[in-house]
Parts: C-alpha cells; sequence; structure tokens
C-alpha cells in the first residue's frame, strides 16, 4: 500500500493532457496520470475505453495529438519504442513477442545484441538472468526453447526481457487472460517483488479481483476518459464496477437453485484426435439434464474445445453420445453442423470472430448462419432477405445489440455485441442443449451481466447447458454442477457450492484429490513439475 | 467504422486509378515520340465514335465479362481460378462439337444447345483442379494454371488430328453449318443491310453475357448456395461451424466458374469464327482476372470494366493500324491499368481515407 522509501518525491511516470483521436473517435481525451515510484498502479475500464491506446502512446506505437509525457519528472518525447526502452520503459503484450524456436537467452539478447559476435552478449545474459531469477523468483531454464514453455513461463520471458534492458517502468497488459489461477499468483508475486525493488507497474486489467488484490492505486477509464483515480485500499469492486460502466452493476449472478430433469445429452467414452495425430479428448463420460448449467473448467487447451467442436460437429471423435434418447454420429454423414441444429443442440462457439460470424456479413445475414437453410428463409430458389431482416431488427431489440442497425457488418460491432448477435441466434431457437464458449471473453462488464441472465433464463426454461470457461469466477457462479478438464480428461466434479478456487486450480493443474499440505509453495512446486512435463500448450 | 463512403469505393478509387493509367500511359507515348492527345483521341473515335468500333468494343466485351464473372464467383469462395483461358478453350470445344454434329433447325436452338455444351466442357475441365483442391488440397491457382496448358495441347491435338477436314492445311475445324450462325448486331439492329455495325463481330451472344451477370448477382447475393459460398469464402472455420461442407463449396463454385469461363466459347467459336481455331480464348480468361478486380467481383463492376478493357483492345487495335506505336504499346497501357486498378489499389485509397477522414472530423 505504501511507497518504499524513495528519495525522490517526483512521479515516474506523469501523464498530462493526453488526446488521441482516430478520425471521428476519440480514443483519448484530456487524460492525466501520475505514478509515484515503487508503485503498482492498476488501469481499468471496458474494451474500447481506450487503456491500450494509451499505454501505447507511452510505449511510442502512436503519437499524442496532445499532451506531454514526464519520466522521473523530466519531460520527454516517446516517438518509438526505442525511446520508450531508452526512458527505462518495459512493455508485456497480451500477446507475447517472442521467438518460438529460439531459446530464453537468445529471445533475451533479441534486439539488445552487442557487436557481431552473439557469444559474449548470450554470456551475459546467462549472467544476468540467474542474478534476476534469484532476486525476483523468476526461475526459467536459459536454454529452454520457447515452444517448449508453458504459457507462465513464457510471459517470464517477457518480463525478464523488459528487465534486462534495465527497464523500471513495467507496463502489463491484461497478464493474466492465459494464466492458471496458480500461474496467476506466482506472477502476483513477482510484481510484488518487483515493486519492493522500487519498480513501478502499470497493470492494463478488466479484472476487479486484480485490482484489488495487487495494485495500491487505480485509474477507471470510461470511453477514451479518465473517470477517476483512487487509492486500491479506499474504494471497492462495486464501486469501480459502477465508475467502469457508468451504471451500477450486479456483479453476482442472481440465480436461483437449479432443478435438474431428465438427462438431455449423455456422453460416453468421447475421443478426439486433432488433424495432427495428437489424442485430444481421451476418454471423458457425462450426462447434462435439463435445468441444469454443466460447467467445464480448465486451462485453455486441455480439450475443452476440441469436445465443443465435436458436439457442435466441427470435428470428428469416437464413442458415443446421445441426444434425447438418439444416438448421434461422430463422423461422417449426419455429423456437421446442421445435423446438430437438426438435433436441437445450439452453439455459441469459443471463437465468435473466426466461427460464430463471418466478420464480413452484415448483422442480419449473421442472424441466421448455420439456420440459413430453415425454410421460413426461403422464397422458390431464392432467400428471403427481407424476412430475415425483419426478424433481425427484432432479435437485435430483444437482446439490446447496439447500434441496432442490422445492415452493419459484424466487424463494426464492439465485442460484446458481437456476443449478443450469437446468442440472440441461438437462444431464439430455443435449443434443447445451448454449449456455451468463454461467452464473456472480451466483453464489456455491463454486457456480461446481460449475457448471464440470458444463459440462466434458459436454463430455468428447462434447457440444458453446458459451459466452458477460461474464467473460474464464470465457471464458478453461473455453473450448477462444475467438471474440470485436464490433458483430455474429467479430473472430477465438484458442486460450486461445496468447492473453492483453490481445490479447482488444483484440479485444473492435473492434481486430483486434497493435496498433501496445505502449503502454497509445495503446490507450487507439483504444478512446476506439471508445467515442465507434458502440460498441453494452447495454439 | 466504414473509412470513407461506398461511392468512393467504388466509383472514384477506379475513377482516379483509370486516371492515374492514363497519365502515365501517355508519358510513355510521349517517350517514344508520339502525340499522347492523338493517340488518345484516335483510341476514342475507334473504338468508340463509330457503331463498328462499338460493335468490335462490345464483342470483346462479352469475352471479359464471361471470363470476370468467372474469376469473381470463385473469388467469393477465396478460390483463385487462373484457369479461365483452358476453361474457355474446352468450352470453345464443346460449342464446336454442339455445332458440327448436332443438325440444328435454327439459331435459337443452336444457341441453346451450344450454351449447355460450352458451360458442360467448362465445367468439367474445371473439375479436376476443383477436386485436386477439396480432396487433396493442392492449391488451385497452380493446377488451374498448369490445365490452361493442358488444354491448349489438347485442342491443338483434337484440331489436328480430329476436326481438321480432310486436306485442310489450317488446323482448324470445318465452318459451322448456317442454322448455327449467331445474328450479329448488324443483323439485328440494321437488318444485315444497312452500315450500323458494318462488319463488327459484335452477336446476339452478348446478350447471354448480360444475362448472365443477372444470374450470378442472383447467385451470389440472393440464394442459400451465393450465402454459403461467401461464408466460405470469408471464414472457412466459420462455414464448417454453420455445417456447410468446404469439400461441395469448392466443387460448386468451381463447376460454376468453370461453366462461365467456358461460355466464352459462344462469343468467339459460334459467333465470330464460326469454326473452331486455335487460339479460340484469345487472352480473354486472363484479362477476365484484371476485369474481376477492377469489378471487385460484382457483376456490375465487372460489366463496366469488360467495357473498359473492350474499349483498350479495339483502341489499341485502332492505334496499331494507323498510327506507328508499336501494337506492343498497347500491352503496355493494359498492363498499366490492372496495376493501378488491382495491384496498387492501395496507393489512391490511403490517401483518399485520410482525406474522407479529415473531411468528416471537421463535418
Amino acid at each position: 500500500m505504501t511507497a518504499p522509501a524513495s528519495e525522490t518525491t517526483q512521479p515516474a511516470i506523469e501523464l498530462k493532457g493526453i488526446s488521441k483521436a482516430f478520425g471521428p473517435v476519440q480514443a483519448n481525451k484530456d487524460i492525466s496520470i501520475r505514478v509515484m515510484p515503487g508503485t503498482i498502479h492498476g488501469i481499468i475500464g471496458e474494451n474500447g475505453a481506450g487503456k491500450s491506446t494509451l499505454m501505447s502512446i507511452l510505449y511510442g506505437f502512436y503519437k499524442a495529438d496532445a499532451g506531454e509525457i514526464f519520466i522521473n519528472g523530466e519531460k520527454t518525447q516517446i516517438n518509438d519504442s526505442q525511446d520508450a526502452i531508452a526512458a527505462g520503459i518495459g512493455m508485456v503484450f497480451q500477446h507475447f513477442k517472442l521467438v518460438e524456436n529460439f531459446s530464453v537467452v537468445e529471445n533475451i539478447i533479441l534486439g539488445a545484441e552487442e557487436g557481431a559476435s552473439l557469444r559474449p552478449s548470450i554470456s551475459k545474459a546467462r549472467k544476468s538472468l540467474k542474478q534476476l531469477a534469484e532476486e525476483y523468483e523468476m526461475h526459467v531454464d536459459p536454454d529452454a526453447l520457447i515452444e517448449h514453455l508453458s504459457v507462465g513461463h513464457q510471459q517470464r520471458v517477457e518480463i525478464l526481457k523488459a528487465l534486462y534492458r534495465e527497464a523500471n517502468i513495467l507496463i502489463l497488459d491484461e497478464p493474466t487472460g492465459v494464466l492458471t489461477p496458480a500461474e496467476a499468483d506466482h506472477l502476483f508475486r513477482i510484481l510484488d517483488n518487483l515493486r519492493r525493488e522500487g519498480k513501478t507497474i502499470i497493470l492494463i486489467t478488466h479484472k476487479l479481483r486484480e485490482i484489488m488484490e495487487i495494485t495500491d492505486t487505480v485509474s477507471v477509464m470510461r470511453r477514451g476518459q479518465m473517470t477517476a483515480t483512487v487509492k486500491t485500499a479506499e474504494t471497492s469492486p462495486e464501486e469501480l464496477a459502477e465508475l467502469m460502466v457508468g451504471r451500477k452493476v450486479l456483479l453476482r449472478v442472481d440465480k436461483k437453485p437449479a432443478t435438474p430433469g431428465d438427462v438431455v445429452l449423455s456422453v460416453k467414452d468421447l475421443k478426439v484426435v486433432d488433424d495432427k495425430g495428437v489424442e485430444r479428448v481421451k476418454g471423458i463420460s457425462f450426462d447434462i439434464r435439463r435445468g441444469e448449467i454443466l460447467g467445464l473448467a480448465g486451462v485453455a487447451g486441455n480439450g475443452q474445445s476440441e469436445l465443443m467442436h465435436v458436439l457442435g460437429g466441427i470435428m470428428d471423435g469416437t464413442g458415443e453420445i446421445t441426444m434425447l434418447g438418439a444416438e448421434l454420429p461422430l463422423s461422417g454423414k449426419g455429423s456437421d453442423g446442421a445435423a446438430r441444429r437438426a438435433a436441437s443442440i445450439g452453439n455459441v462457439p469459443e471463437d465468435r470472430q473466426r466461427e460464430g460470424l463471418i466478420m464480413e456479413f452484415t448483422a442480419w445475414e449473421n442472424t441466421v448462419f448455420g439456420y440459413h437453410r430453415d425454410p421460413q428463409w426461403q422464397k422458390g430458389p431464392l432467400m428471403d432477405n427481407a424476412a430475415i431482416q425483419k426478424e433481425a431488427a427484432a432479435k437485435m431489440e430483444r437482446f439490446d445489440v447496439r447500434p441496432p442497425d442490422p445492415n452493419l457488418k459484424a466487424k463494426s460491432f464492439s465485442g460484446g455485441n458481437q456476443q449478443k448477435v450469437v446468442l440472440a441466434r441461438e437462444i431464439e431457437r430455443n435449443p434443447d442443449l445451448l454449449l456455451v464458449g468463454q461467452p464473456t471473453r472480451g466483453v464489456d462488464i455491463g454486457a456480461i451481466e446481460f449475457i448471464h441472465q440470458e444463459i440462466v433464463r434458459l436454463r430455468d426454461a428447462g434447457k440444458a447447458i453446458l459451459l466452458v470457461s477460461v474464467e473460474l469466477d464464470e465457471i464458478m457462479s453461473l455453473s450448477d454442477r462444475i467438471a474440470v478438464m485436464f490433458d483430455g480428461q474429467i479430473m472430477g466434479f465438484r458442486d460450486p457450492n461445496e468447492t473453492d478456487e483453490r481445490e479447482l486450480g488444483l484440479l485444473m493443474a492435473g492434481i486430483s484429490g486434497e493435496p498433501a499440505t496445505e502449503d502454497f509453495k509445495a503446490v507450487e512446486e507439483n504444478m512446476a513439475a506439471v508445467e515442465q512435463g507434458e502440460a498441453p500448450k494452447h495454439g | 467504422m466504414d473509412r470513407m463512403p461506398v461511392w468512393a469505393d467504388v466509383v472514384l478509387i477506379p475513377l482516379i486509378s483509370l486516371l492515374l493509367a492514363a497519365v502515365l500511359s501517355a508519358v510513355a507515348i510521349w517517350a517514344i515520340g508520339e502525340n499522347p492527345w492523338e493517340a488518345f483521341s484516335l483510341m476514342v473515335d475507334g473504338a468508340l465514335m463509330r457503331s463498328s468500333g462499338w460493335g468490335y468494343t462490345l464483342y470483346y466485351a462479352t469475352n471479359f465479362i464471361f471470363t470476370g464473372l468467372a474469376v469473381s464467383v470463385a473469388f467469393h469462395a477465396k478460390l483463385f481460378n487462373i484457369g479461365g483461358e483452358g476453361q474457355a478453350v474446352i468450352g470453345s470445344l464443346g460449342v464446336a462439337l454442339c455445332c458440327l454434329f448436332i443438325p440444328w433447325p435454327h439459331w435459337t436452338l443452336a444457341l441453346l444447345g451450344s450454351t449447355l455444351g460450352a458451360a458442360l466442357f467448362g465445367a468439367l475441365w474445371a473439375l479436376i483442379p476443383a477436386y485436386l483442391q477439396a480432396a487433396r488440397g493442392s492449391h488451385i491457382v497452380i493446377t488451374t494454371i498448369m490445365f490452361n496448358f493442358i488444354a491448349a495441347a489438347f485442342l491443338n491435338y483434337v484440331l489436328v488430328n480430329l476436326l481438321r477436314p480432310v486436306g485442310a492445311m489450317e488446323p482448324a475445324s470445318a465452318t459451322f453449318p448456317d442454322a448455327t450462325h449467331l445474328p450479329t448486331f448488324r443483323d439485328i439492329f440494321a437488318g444485315g443491310e444497312g452500315v450500323l455495325f458494318r462488319g463488327a463481330p459484335a452477336n446476339v451472344t452478348f446478350f447471354v453475357a448480360l444475362a448472365a451477370c443477372v444470374l450470378v448477382w442472383l447467385l451470389i447475393w440472393r440464394t442459400k448456395l451465393g450465402y454459403e459460398i461467401r461464408s466460405q469464402g470469408n471464414s472457412e472455420s466459420g462455414a464448417k461451424y454453420a455445417g456447410i461442407s468446404p469439400f461441395r463449396i469448392i466443387i460448386v463454385a468451381m463447376l460454376i466458374s468453370g461453366a462461365l469461363s467456358g461460355l466464352m466459347g459462344i462469343n468467339v467459336t459460334q459467333g465470330e469464327a464460326e469454326r473452331l481455331i486455335l487460339n479460340s480464348a484469345e487472352g480473354a480468361g486472363f484479362i477476365g482476372i484484371a476485369v474481376a478486380l477492377m469489378g471487385r467481383n460484382h457483376p456490375v463492376g465487372v460489366l463496366l470494366a469488360s467495357i473498359l478493357f473492350g474499349f483498350l483492345y479495339q483502341g489499341g487495335a485502332e492505334l496499331a493500324m494507323w498510327t506507328s506505336i508499336p501494337r506492343e504499346l498497347i500491352v503496355v497501357i493494359q498492363a498499366l491499368v490492372i496495376l493501378f486498378t488491382g495491384a496498387m489499389d492501395n496507393i489512391v485509397r490511403w490517401p483518399l481515407e485520410r482525406v474522407f477522414m479529415a473531411l468528416r472530423k471537421e463535418g
């Protein structure tokens, strides 16, 4: 909470009156912040609030239209990332910028090589890596290839890269999006160590919990403006959410206890092999009943996507799936997406931009995507576009899609509104089983509330729902029953009321049963062993 | 948000690109010591100011409409069909077989028959690369371009060994029977007597091409199949999600594309030459790529771009005839038009987008 004693009272970073417009869109408007050295400053805001633009200006990717940047009290011109690095700023992007088939140490020196021969820089890097690792609890094998590292370790390499370049100010953009709870905890311990050493950290996130957990001060952005900067100790998640969205938000999902009925979908010994010949789903079995949400927790890349793809008719599998008593083929004829829809399975895919929507199509064209063969949309040999447009307008109104213009292309909508278009299409078909993958990934807080309510409403109408999410909070608050997947297998089922994040986190890391000790260090070592071993990587 | 209004995208950009191409062409003509203004007037005069000029311009345009539509349809499924030339050659063979071996009572029926023949032959020629792409992943650009060479060699063989009349020296088929003669523009608009469209090869096939434009528009934007083709073209993973079979779309889109290329054979073989000759596609298969690029894969754009290229073809022929400007320079001008309207689109687009964004900011 309190900054360590520092000689100076100068802020490490001070932005004064930063403005940036992209055409008619004002991405940043007159933004000022002061971040004191040795503190962690959170920047929170919905998608499109202007967080990333602001940080890109600080890192020299964009040039601000107006405003000034002061580093350690000195006015600094940052025209490109070289200037930023020279000013002691390091950035860890959401999508890592590592060379996959280079070793850790090669990645560290990339762009900071000294002289034509690599040998001296490599041995220098090796030495300082060792030192950094001990100082900050960041152990990574310097000779491991990036592609063999887990996501958490790759992120560590990104941070080390910045530290190697003697960064004093570290910007992290949504760093926990791809991490397990345990990895995220470890990251926060690293950040804490860095803070103790006097480094200044800016953490961009949309997760309120992380802000509350680690930051000293927090700024809230909304529609390009900085709406508030407060001390973390003096605020609450509810207040921050309200500042972000501009109205009161329900953070918990409001739902009645489930009343499960007959079995809708029964999966027996399902196996999936991907097109590289790797077995992704290794024989799993489960049932879903009417009026029940089964949440599938797990770190991305442990077979959830493949499971959803097989159920949605996008991939082939082996085993047995029974829908309302009828067996569905898992390969060949009658196993495609059209057949699954005919069997009353709705599908909100994990990747809405690559699967759920055609981004170049208008919203109205997208409202029948997958259902475009239905007789009700045909008029003789042609499609009944007028009827589709009318239906689209009605659906967009019911699901509060903004802007409510059916003629806009899907790519022009924000993530949340794109998701609403997909949900409107799938839910309004009233399927007996709805597959929902990452329903709120990249979706604003305001829309999350709405999407969760719609999913619960469908459950209460007596439908079965299979939910896949990497957000543990979402799984815990929405599900009536939780299954944890690890390495293509279900590690166990849990009742959300009788479990906690730690237990689920262990299952997600492939450790079943009760841990021998509550000591978190031991758990962490277990995790590390798993990561080093056969932990599947996504991508 | 769209960066600029639609009209600027579809009208302003092609116009500015054309203007740039014209300016550079003028420089090229000036550089070889000719007067660009005179050359340009001669082209306009020869291609557009007289009905016979129009008769040639529209004759060439007919070819380009078919091949341009063919490229467009395939492109909506994200398939780059470079094989228009070969498909047109084989389509011409279909036309020739129809005309030579079926005794047609009237040209209307003959046209119907040769339309079917041309489409069928063209489609079948596209089927093999399509299957190889869909089932084996062999890249369609490579296979279609190779099939152009196979088609040319095959036609050569057929003409020399099978269709050449006994005793003839030329690798060409016999002349088609009179009943298969398609009315030319002169027959239609001047009753075969007056000066209107005298000597020009434009014929009734032009109207088939116009009908093809309408049908392609309906297919792509109004039918279930077109919806699926566009889905597949934009996102294959999306198509799979929706239960659209990529295999089926690749095959069907290429069959349609091949059929459209094949239809070009009617214009050249039955409409103009009235016999099957070597090189019956006249390079129009390749021009079709430029036409589709310039026409933004939309039938209206393809129609306008085809007329432009028809004008360049005919105007170029006039230049070669009346001036000492070598025929090769016409190819240079055509290349510049393709370069600016297709490949270097962004050179015009970026500054223009900036202008529109600045305007919007003030407004």
